[in-house]
């Protein structure tokens, strides 16, 4: 399989949020506000990053009848460690995520990755594979925060992960406007619902569209391949 | 009144579904029908509150006194997913019929975020002092599991409603829908926030 194409599948093919629905709980929990998703989504990120490549390098070491226990031992380890880690360097950002970043232990997507894509391909390959859905999981809780956080509040307010100081803030419309609901958790459900429809919608479109496009450029090179066997 | 405060607490105003986003993928998966959503609330139940009981006891009797509290996740995990392994063996040999219609989301209980979210709950501590004694802790268990029962089932009495709606919208069909209604049920139990 070629490289990019492992990234690419894994970011936008099987995204995890809104192909696969899987690991909803953090996006629902921590979307709220951009900075909380970008930090929920960077801590997935070397969780998964760190579990795929362990998954993958001790892969023929795991018995069949037993993965499930090992690879759940191996990931409770890695989000132990990303805990301390956090708790010590951005402690704002760790009471933010409060018990979701300890159970991340317990998310589909880590689980699913390491299942069906680390156990089964080599060390890089799981490494590339776990940038893609780590990245794909970035961008879908992102696209969710900033839709909530600008719909519920009418500005983003991006806080620093040690202190919890606002770094920036943009307004887009006055506070007044704001349909405070989005920030709430009834909003969470709400506007992921929404995005979903439309993403739904959109994905069957853009393949059409893209179909069409390669149809289109088949029948221009056979023109004008008729064109030149004419001349 | 305490014991009350926390039961009540627990079902309806911080449910573990709606105000806390736990359990969402069997609460979306394992809801097309009443019954499968039953079994799976009565499975995962058994899960939470045994798994709970035991969490707690092996944090404040062996993990604390042995100064290994970092390792509680690590600990927790493996409880859970014995047990979810029991509960497995259980409805196979008992209640065949219910292991069919659950499927892939009996095993996934040990990756569902509420029992290990009331596991790493009932071993807070907070200024050297748990949060909750033992009995307090076992209402707390009972009423978690009893919060995300009851969203459960009501959700897929709306959602068995729903599967005959001629008139939905193709990318509504699905989980989006079943977000929408899940973000209703939300701002209803909204309503509760203020009997506390």
């Amino acid at each position: 399989m070629k490289k990019n194409r492992i990234i690419l599948d894994g970011a936008f093919k099987n995204n995890s949020t809104f192909i696969l629905l899987l690991g909803l709980c953090p996006v629902l929990a921590t979307t709220s506000g951009v900075s909380s998703a970008l930090g929920m989504g960077l801590a997935m990120l070397a969780v998964i990053i760190v579990s795929n490549v362990v998954v993958s390098l001790i892969r023929h070491l795991i018995p069949n009848e037993i993965r499930i226990p090992v690879m759940i031992v191996i990931i409770a380890t890695i989000v132990t460690v990303v805990e301390m880690l956090m708790k010590a360097y951005l402690p704002d950002l760790a009471a933010n995520l409060g018990v979701y970043l300890s159970i991340i232990v317990v998310n589909c997507v880590i689980f699913a990755r390491a299942e069906s894509f680390a156990l089964k391909n080599g060390v890089f390959d799981s490494f590339l594979d776990a940038i893609g859905t780590g990245l794909g999981f970035i961008l879908s809780v992102l696209l969710l925060a900033l839709a909530r956080e600008v719909v519920g509040t009418g500005a983003v307010d991006f806080k620093s992960f040690i202190n919890g100081e606002s770094l920036f803030l943009l307004r887009i419309f006055p506070e007044q406007y704001a349909i405070s609901i989005f920030v709430e958790n009834s909003g969470a459900f709400i506007m992921l619902g929404l995005l979903i429809a439309l993403i739904t919608y959109l994905v069957p479109t853009i393949s059409t569209w893209n179909e069409n496009r390669a149809k289109l450029k088949a029948q221009k090179a056979l023109t004008t391949n008729i064109e030149t066997e004419a001349k | 009144m305490n014991i009350l405060l926390i039961a009540l607490a627990a079902i309806l105003v911080n449910n573990v579904v709606l105000s806390r986003f736990l359990g969402i993928c069997g609460f979306l998966g394992a809801t097309k029908k009443a019954t499968s959503a039953i079994g799976m609330s009565l499975a995962l139940a058994f899960v939470v509150i045994f798994g709970g009981i035991i969490s707690y006891s092996l944090y404040f009797f062996i993990l604390v006194p042995l100064d290994l509290e970092f390792l509680r996740l690590v600990a927790f995990i493996l409880v859970i997913a014995s047990l979810v392994q029991f509960v497995e063996m259980f409805i196979k040999r008992f209640v065949p019929s219910l292991y069919k219609s659950l499927g892939i989301y009996l095993p996934l209980i040990t990756t569902n975020c509420v029992v290990l979210t009331v596991a790493l709950d009932v071993a807070a501590v907070s200024g050297g002092v748990p949060d909750y004694t033992f009995l307090t802790m076992v209402v707390y268990v009972f009423a978690s599991a009893v919060g995300f029962g009851l969203v459960t089932v009501l959700f897929s009495y709306i959602q068995e409603r729903l599967a005959n709606t001629p008139n939905m919208p193709k990318a509504f069909q699905g989980p989006a829908s079943a977000l929408l209604i899940a973000g209703l049920m939300a701002i209803a139990f909204l309503g509760f926030k203020g009997m506390i």
